[in-house]
C-alpha cells in the first residue's frame, strides 16, 4: 500500500508541470499558433525563477529557510518571475509567426536552440552561480509534510495533503482556469473561432491577430511556469535542460486533443509511465516483467503516434493550426 | 526577370539573417565584457583560420555531419515536408554505426564503409515511419518526427546499455580502429572520408533534383501535391521516399560523427545530439540548394571553431550557440528583409 501512495504521489509530481505546460500549449495551438518552442520557453523560464529563488534564499537565514509558510512565498515569486519571463519569450515566437508570418516550426526550433544557449551563457558568465551553467537551490524546503486536517483524510489526504508541493493545487487552479476560459468565457469563444477558421473570426468583427497574440502570450507564461514547477518539485539543481519535458507536454496535447480535461488524464497517464521509467525496480510487479526503463519512457511518444495515425484523419485538432492568417483568403 | 529577382531576394535574407544574428551576439558580449568584446568577436570572425592548416582542417572535419543534416532537411524541404526529426534519425545511424564499429571486427578494413552504410539505412529505415504516417494516415510530419525523436533517443540509450556500455564513462565504447573513418592528407591539410561522402552525396542530390524524372515529381509534390497527384505522380510513394532519402542522409550524419577516434561516444543522456537540430539552419541559410548547404554547412562549422578560443576572452563558448540560434530565428523573418530589400529597391528607382 505504501507502494500505490508513493506511486501516485510521484506521478503528481511529473504530472503537474506536464499538465501546465500542455495546457499553455493548448492556448496556443487553439488560437492557431503551433508552439513547438515549449521546451525552451520552458527552460527559459524556469532558469529566471530559480535565480530568482536561488537569490532569495542566498539572503535568508536558518530559520527562515526551515520555516515552510516563508518559503512557500519564495516558491511563488519564483513562479511570477519564471512565468514572465516565460510569457516575455513566447513573444518572440508571436512576433515571428504572427507579425512576420514566418514558418512557425522554424521560429520555435530557434527558441528551443536559443534558451539553453543562452541560459548556460548568462549562468558562466556571473558570479552568482560561480561560473557554471548549475543553479543550485533548496528544493527541499518546499515540501509541504502535511497539511493540517486535509492531511488526515483517507486515501486522497496521503496522495495530494501528505509531502505535497503547493504548485500541485497551482495546476489544479489553472487545469480549472483553463476549462472556463475556454469553454465559458467570450474569450475563449473567440480564441478557438481563430483557430478552426480565423477569416470567419476576422468576419465577426475579431482581431485574429489580438488572439492570437494572447494566446501564445499565454502558452508562454504557463509553460515558464510549468518549466519552473517540473525543475523545483523534481530537482535540486538546475542544469540547462528539461529533459525534453516540452516535447512531451506536446504530445500530452495532442494525446488530449486540445482539450483541457482530456489533457488532464493524458498528464497523469504520461506522469505515470515517467514516474513508473524511474520507481519500477522497487515495484515487484513490474520488476519481474523485466522491461528496461527506456521502454516506459518511449511509451507516450508511442502512444501519441498511434493516437494520430487513428485520428487525424478525421481532422482532430484545431483546423487553421500552423496556417498562416491571411485576411485577403475566404 | 522576375525569378532572378525572388532568388537574390532569398540569398539577401539569408545574408541579412547571418549579419542580425552575429550583431545580436555582438551585444550579448558588449553587455558582460565591453572591453574585450570587439577582439573576441574578431576572433569569432576568423576562428576558422586561427591555427592555419590544423583549424582549416577541422572545420572540414566538423562540417561534415552538418552539411550532411543540411542536406537532409533540405532534401525534405524542397518536397514540402518538415523534417523535424533529424536528431532522432542521426541518433540512430549513430547507436547503428557503434554497435558495427565495436563487434563488426571481421569486416576488416572495410568496417568503416560497412558501419557508415549501415548507419544511412537505420536513418532512413527511422524515417519511413513518419513517412507512411504522412502518406497514408495525414499525420503532420512534424508531430511524429518530434515523436519518433525520442522514441529513437531512449532506443538508442538502451541499446548503449544493453550492447557497447562502456560503464566507467556511462557512455558507449569507442569503435574499432578499422572502424575510424579514415582521412587522406593533401600536404598540410587532413580531409577526412566523411567530408569526402558530404561532397560526393552534394553532387548527386543535385543531379537527382535537377537531372531526374524523380527529382522532378518530388519537386513538384513538394510545391502542389494536388497538382502532381493529378499530373498522374504518385504522391504518397514521394512522400515516403523524400523522408526516407532525409532519414538516410541524418543517419549518415550520425555515422560520420560516432565513427571516429577522437573520443566522442553517445553519452547516456536525456539529450539529442546537437547536430541534428543545426542541420535546419545548415538548409535554411543554404536556402535548400545542395552548394548553398555546402557553405552553410562550413560556415556553422567555422564559426563554431571560433567559439573555442572564447575563453582567452573571457567569454564562454556558448555565446556561438546564443548566434547560431539568433541566426535561424532571423531567418524566419524573410518577410522582414523582403521588405527592407524592396524599400532599398524603390529608394533607388526614385533616385536613378
Amino acid at each position: 500500500m505504501d507502494n500505490l501512495y508513493f506511486l501516485l504521489q510521484q506521478m503528481l509530481y511529473f504530472a503537474i508541470p506536464l499538465l501546465i505546460v500542455a495546457l499553455g500549449g493548448m492556448f496556443s495551438e487553439r488560437s492557431g499558433i503551433v508552439n513547438i518552442a515549449l521546451e525552451g520557453i520552458m527552460l527559459f523560464g524556469a532558469f529566471f525563477g530559480l535565480l530568482m529563488v536561488k537569490y532569495i534564499q542566498d539572503m535568508q537565514g536558518r530559520e527562515v529557510i526551515e520555516n515552510i509558510a516563508k518559503q512557500q512565498l519564495v516558491l511563488l515569486v519564483g513562479l511570477l518571475v519564471a512565468s514572465l519571463a516565460g510569457g516575455l519569450f513566447a513573444l518572440l515566437h508571436a512576433y515571428a509567426s504572427i507579425n512576420m508570418k514566418a514558418n512557425q516550426v522554424i521560429s520555435g526550433t530557434a527558441l528551443n536552440l536559443f534558451a539553453p544557449a543562452l541560459s548556460i551563457f548568462i549562468a558562466r558568465s556571473i558570479p552568482f552561480t560561480n561560473y557554471t551553467q548549475q543553479v543550485n537551490f533548496r528544493g527541499k524546503a518546499f515540501l509541504i509534510k502535511k497539511v493540517p486536517i486535509l492531511g488526515d483524510i483517507p486515501f486522497i489526504g496521503k496522495i495530494l495533503f501528505q509531502q505535497a508541493f503547493i504548485t500541485t493545487f497551482i495546476g489544479f487552479l489553472i487545469l480549472v482556469l483553463s476549462y472556463i476560459i475556454i469553454y465559458k468565457t467570450r474569450f475563449g469563444l473567440r480564441l478557438r473561432a481563430c483557430g478552426e477558421h480565423p477569416q470567419g473570426a476576422a468576419s465577426a468583427g475579431v482581431s485574429v491577430m489580438k488572439m492570437r497574440y494572447l494566446g501564445v502570450l499565454i502558452s508562454g507564461i504557463l509553460a515558464g511556469c510549468g518549466g519552473y514547477v517540473f525543475i523545483v518539485t523534481t530537482s535540486t539543481q538546475y542544469n540547462a535542460t528539461v529533459s525534453g519535458y516540452g516535447f512531451l507536454a506536446l504530445a500530452v496535447l495532442i494525446f488530449g486533443e486540445w482539450k483541457p480535461l482530456r489533457i488532464f488524464l493524458a498528464s497523469l497517464f504520461f506522469g505515470l509511465m515517467k514516474t513508473i521509467a524511474s520507481a519500477y525496480s522497487g515495484i515487484p510487479f513490474l520488476a519481474s516483467l523485466r522491461l528496461p526503463s527506456e521502454f516506459y519512457r518511449m511509451i507516450p511518444f508511442i502512444a501519441t503516434l498511434i493516437v494520430l495515425s487513428l485520428s487525424s484523419s478525421k481532422g482532430e485538432g484545431p483546423r487553421a493550426l500552423g496556417e498562416i492568417y491571411d485576411a485577403g483568403k475566404r | 526577370m522576375h525569378k532572378f529577382f525572388d532568388k537574390n531576394i532569398s540569398l539577401f535574407s539569408s545574408i541579412c539573417a547571418i549579419i542580425s544574428g552575429l550583431i545580436v551576439g555582438l551585444i550579448i558580449m558588449l553587455f558582460t565584457n565591453p572591453s574585450e568584446a570587439f577582439s573576441a568577436f574578431f576572433t569569432i570572425l576568423t576562428g576558422g583560420f586561427q591555427e592555419g592548416f590544423v583549424s582549416i582542417s577541422r572545420m572540414l572535419y566538423d562540417a561534415a555531419p552538418l552539411i550532411l543534416t543540411g542536406l537532409s532537411v533540405g532534401f525534405s524541404f524542397k518536397t514540402g515536408l518538415f523534417n523535424i526529426g533529424a536528431p532522432g534519425q542521426l541518433i540512430m545511424g549513430a547507436i547503428v554505426a557503434i554497435i558495427a564499429g565495436v563487434h563488426f571486427t571481421f569486416l576488416g578494413a572495410f568496417q568503416w564503409l560497412i558501419a557508415l552504410i549501415l548507419a544511412g539505412i537505420a536513418g532512413a529505415l527511422w524515417a519511413i515511419i513518419p513517412g507512411v504516417l504522412k502518406a497514408y494516415r495525414h499525420v503532420n510530419e512534424v508531430v511524429s518526427t518530434i515523436m519518433m525523436n525520442y522514441i529513437g533517443l531512449y532506443l538508442a540509450v538502451y541499446l548503449v546499455k544493453l550492447v557497447v556500455y562502456n560503464r566507467e564513462k556511462n557512455e558507449s565504447l569507442y569503435v574499432h580502429a578499422n572502424a575510424v573513418i579514415p582521412s587522406i592528407k593533401l600536404g598540410n591539410l587532413t580531409i577526412s572520408w566523411g567530408f569526402l561522402i558530404a561532397l560526393l552525396i552534394i553532387v548527386i542530390f543535385h543531379i537527382i533534383l535537377t537531372r531526374t524524372v524523380f527529382g522532378y515529381e518530388l519537386k513538384t509534390v513538394g510545391f502542389n501535391h494536388h497538382a502532381a497527384q493529378y499530373a498522374g505522380m504518385n504522391a504518397k510513394r514521394n512522400i515516403i521516399l523524400s523522408l526516407v532519402i532525409s532519414g538516410a542522409l541524418a543517419g549518415l550524419a550520425g555515422g560520420v560523427i560516432y565513427l571516429n577516434n577522437i573520443g566522442r561516444a553517445l553519452e547516456v543522456v536525456d539529450v539529442l545530439p546537437n547536430e541534428g537540430y543545426l542541420g535546419i539552419p545548415v538548409a535554411l541559410i543554404g536556402l535548400n540548394n545542395p552548394i548553398g548547404i555546402f557553405f552553410a554547412g562550413l560556415f556553422m562549422s567555422y564559426i563554431t571553431l571560433g567559439g573555442f578560443y572564447m575563453q582567452i576572452y573571457n567569454f564562454v563558448p556558448e555565446i556561438i550557440d546564443v548566434i547560431i540560434s539568433s541566426i535561424i530565428y532571423f531567418s524566419a523573418l524573410v518577410m522582414l528583409f523582403k521588405a527592407l530589400l524592396e524599400k532599398l529597391g524603390k529608394r533607388r528607382n526614385v533616385h536613378g
